[in-house]
């Protein structure tokens, strides 16, 4: 055990961090994006790399998303072992060829010949009223892809720890960081390392609900719990971390303890990813449930700029708050 | 142009071998597809295999190669066993791919054949990748990356040129311009229809060559292979061509003239490289049977394989959605 003590992190410096421990670690490691070297990335977290590791290593690419997440691909079929960086996840629609055509299609087309070790990160989400354009949470489009992993940290540790397993994986690896949480900032042990990348995480423990949720929704079901528990509910708070491949055991052994569940996307509600989990909570723990699985998505609107219909668009914790009461109502009701 | 260099007797019959086992090959997949052994669809490469085969010969073992949805004389002159092709073919898993791919996905990673790409301009990226990780590695190698005239319209297209000429990264783009973008002729789709021009304006050294004489092909890729390899840098060559038969088993060919299609069948790169041998005296009727008897044995043997494949078990539906073992 490390005696070292905490220290003070934000999870763009542990994002950061994860990537400077796989360059060290891994001389076929290299960084790939719009923006990722001189500039220090868009949202700042390769601030600093090119200096230490070189433009060979830290690549900046031209506006050619498909050409550069492509080469990511091919280049871990040539052995190395990239991390694209695409800036939003709005960019990403410009590569989907490349991601869904080859990614996610040569290990198999391929007959199992091909591994394809790529990571490719992403930023995602709404919340900083930057429009209809640069905020999607396209998380659930992307999973409905097999062949992919995806993932959605949403704590320091996992925005510190989930690289290395990633890069470890022969799959490609999408890494969704949501917009809202570069700043967030907490304690990690300085030797804090790699994560499991295959469950869903208990973040709050609680017997009368499960929250379900992932990414930037994390903290919302998790304020939502908060104030729920001054109203003497306790809410279990599920956080999904794995969009691809789901783990069901964690969401199901939650419900079947608290037999209600709130699903928390960000996504718009039709075809999300919330409507996947909670028709395998219908699927798999119907006769646990006390009452009927509910949601709390995106309202079905672009994006809109003013920052009133945009907080109104997103989930909220008092919308997550009033799904729970009127779950709960609705079965003491009964 | 045409390659005026003298001929070694032994090369000349290896180049028409090579694409006369694509062409009769190819033949045999019509006469299959029509009795329902293959499926899907398929598109054949009869006309045009003067480029694979000069293409190939330029090439080493080390070497890359992306190709397109229509590869098998691709595969075929690469060194993947007529055999393994024709399983693919038939969805057995002796193919080259377990049946998985299909026709327009033929992949061998002992040659390094990196498919089979059916997305048009979809494998250009996958070649600047693997280009890029031979550069990273500092290995001196080239990645072929073959594509179609329909591809320059794509926006991948102009990205990967532009990022490989920006990167110096070792990729030798071997266009083969057939003229058609399925069944759009290339003056109703490209603003500028000299494809070597176009690519010229990345930074990268650009030309055509006949891609009807074998000769002209080999020399043309062996000096644009050279370039990339030893100069460390891409090179972009259009190689003139043309399909004699139809985009695919599914397409009419409404879109052209029977005389067109005759005109570009005199010049037939199979019987222009049998003139030109036999006038110098390197080859005789008896080669020529030789060659059929040994090709038709080939591919006779090939299509028992095939049919003596087997196919996989329903159970094993879900494997390869994920790579089993640890990545290389």
């Amino acid at each position: 055990m490390s005696v070292a003590p905490a220290k003070t992190i934000t999870y763009r410096e542990a994002m950061r961090e994860a990537i400077r421990e796989a360059m060290v670690a891994d001389p076929r490691v290299f960084l790939m994006g719009e923006d990722v070297g001189a500039y220090g990335g868009c949202f700042g977290v390769s601030k600093g790399l090119l200096d230490e590791f070189g433009p060979e290593r830290i690549r900046d690419t031209p506006l050619s998303e498909s050409a550069f997440v492509g080469a990511g691909i091919g280049a871990a079929m040539g052995g190395m072992r990239p991390i694209v960086e695409v800036m939003t996840v709005n960019f990403c629609l410009l590569a989907l060829d490349q991601i869904m055509n080859n990614a996610a299609t040569i290990t198999h087309m391929s007959g199992g010949q091909f591994a394809i070790p790529v990571v490719i990160r992403m930023t995602t989400g709404a919340g900083r009223q930057v429009a209809a354009q640069h905020s999607h949470s396209l998380e659930g489009w992307l999973a409905h892809i097999p062949g992919l992993k995806l993932l959605a940290p949403a704590t320091l540790a996992d925005a510190r720890g989930m690289l290395a397993p990633a890069l470890a994986d022969p799959n490609p690896v999408l890494i969704f960081e949501h917009g809202s949480l570069y700043n967030l900032e907490g304690e990690l042990p300085p030797d804090a390392g790699a994560v499991d990348i295959e469950q869903a995480a208990i973040r709050r423990p609680g017997a009368d609900v499960t929250l379900i949720a992932y990414g930037g929704t994390v903290p919302t079901a998790l304020a939502a719990a908060d104030e729920l528990a001054a109203g003497g509910i306790e809410a279990e708070v599920v956080d999904l971390r794995v969009l691809r491949p789901l783990d069901d055991a964690t969401i199901i052994a939650s419900v079947a303890r608290t037999h209600r569940a709130v699903v928390v996307d960000e996504g718009w509600r039709s075809g999300s990813l919330a409507a996947e989990v909670s028709a395998r909570i219908m699927e798999q723990a119907f006769y646990e449930l006390d009452a009927p699985v509910a949601r709390v998505c995106s309202a079905e609107v672009p994006m809109p700029y003013p920052r009133h219909l945009e907080q109104a668009a997103l989930p909220q914790p008092t919308a997550v708050v009033g799904a729970v009461r009127s779950l709960i109502g609705a079965a003491a009701d009964e | 142009m045409t390659s005026a260099a003298p001929i070694q007797r032994e090369h000349g019959l290896e180049l028409l071998r090579q694409m006369l086992r694509v062409r009769r090959f190819e033949e045999k997949c019509v006469e299959l597809y029509s009795a329902a052994k293959i499926r899907g669809f398929m598109h054949l490469y009869i006309g045009e295999e003067a480029v694979a085969a000069g293409a190939m010969q330029a090439l080493t073992p080390e070497d890359a190669i992306v190709a397109t949805y229509r590869e098998h004389g691709h595969a075929l002159v690469r060194g993947v066993s007529a055999g393994s092709i024709m399983a693919e073919m038939y969805g057995k898993v002796e193919g080259c791919a377990r049946g998985r791919g299909g026709s327009m996905h033929l992949f061998d990673a002992a040659t390094r054949f990196y498919g089979g790409n059916a997305i048009v301009g979809g494998g250009l990226p996958l070649a600047v990748g693997l280009a890029l990780a031979d550069k990273l590695q500092g290995r001196r190698r080239v990645t072929a990356c073959f594509f179609g005239d329909g591809a320059v319209a794509e926006g991948e297209f102009h990205e990967c040129m532009n990022l490989a000429a920006l990167w110096s990264l070792p990729v030798l783009f071997l266009c083969e311009n057939n003229r058609y973008a399925m069944g759009t002729a290339i003056e109703r789709y490209e603003s500028e229809t000299d494809l070597a021009l176009k690519a010229a304006s990345y930074e990268m050294t650009a030309w055509s060559a006949d891609g009807m004489d074998v000769l002209a092909v080999e020399d043309a890729v062996r000096r644009a292979a050279a370039e990339v390899r030893d100069g460390g840098r891409p090179c972009f060559l259009e190689l003139r061509t043309y399909r004699f038969r139809a985009h695919s088993m599914y397409d009419p060919d409404l879109y052209r003239s029977k005389e067109e299609i005759e005109t570009w069948r005199q010049h037939d790169p199979i019987p222009a490289l049998k003139a030109r041998l036999a006038a110098a005296g390197l080859l005789s009727d008896a080669d020529v049977e030789q060659l059929e008897e040994s090709i038709s044995g080939e591919i006779n043997d090939a299509i028992a394989f095939a049919e003596a494949g087997t196919l996989e078990p329903v159970d094993e539906l879900e494997r390869f959605v994920y790579f089993e073992g640890v990545a290389p």
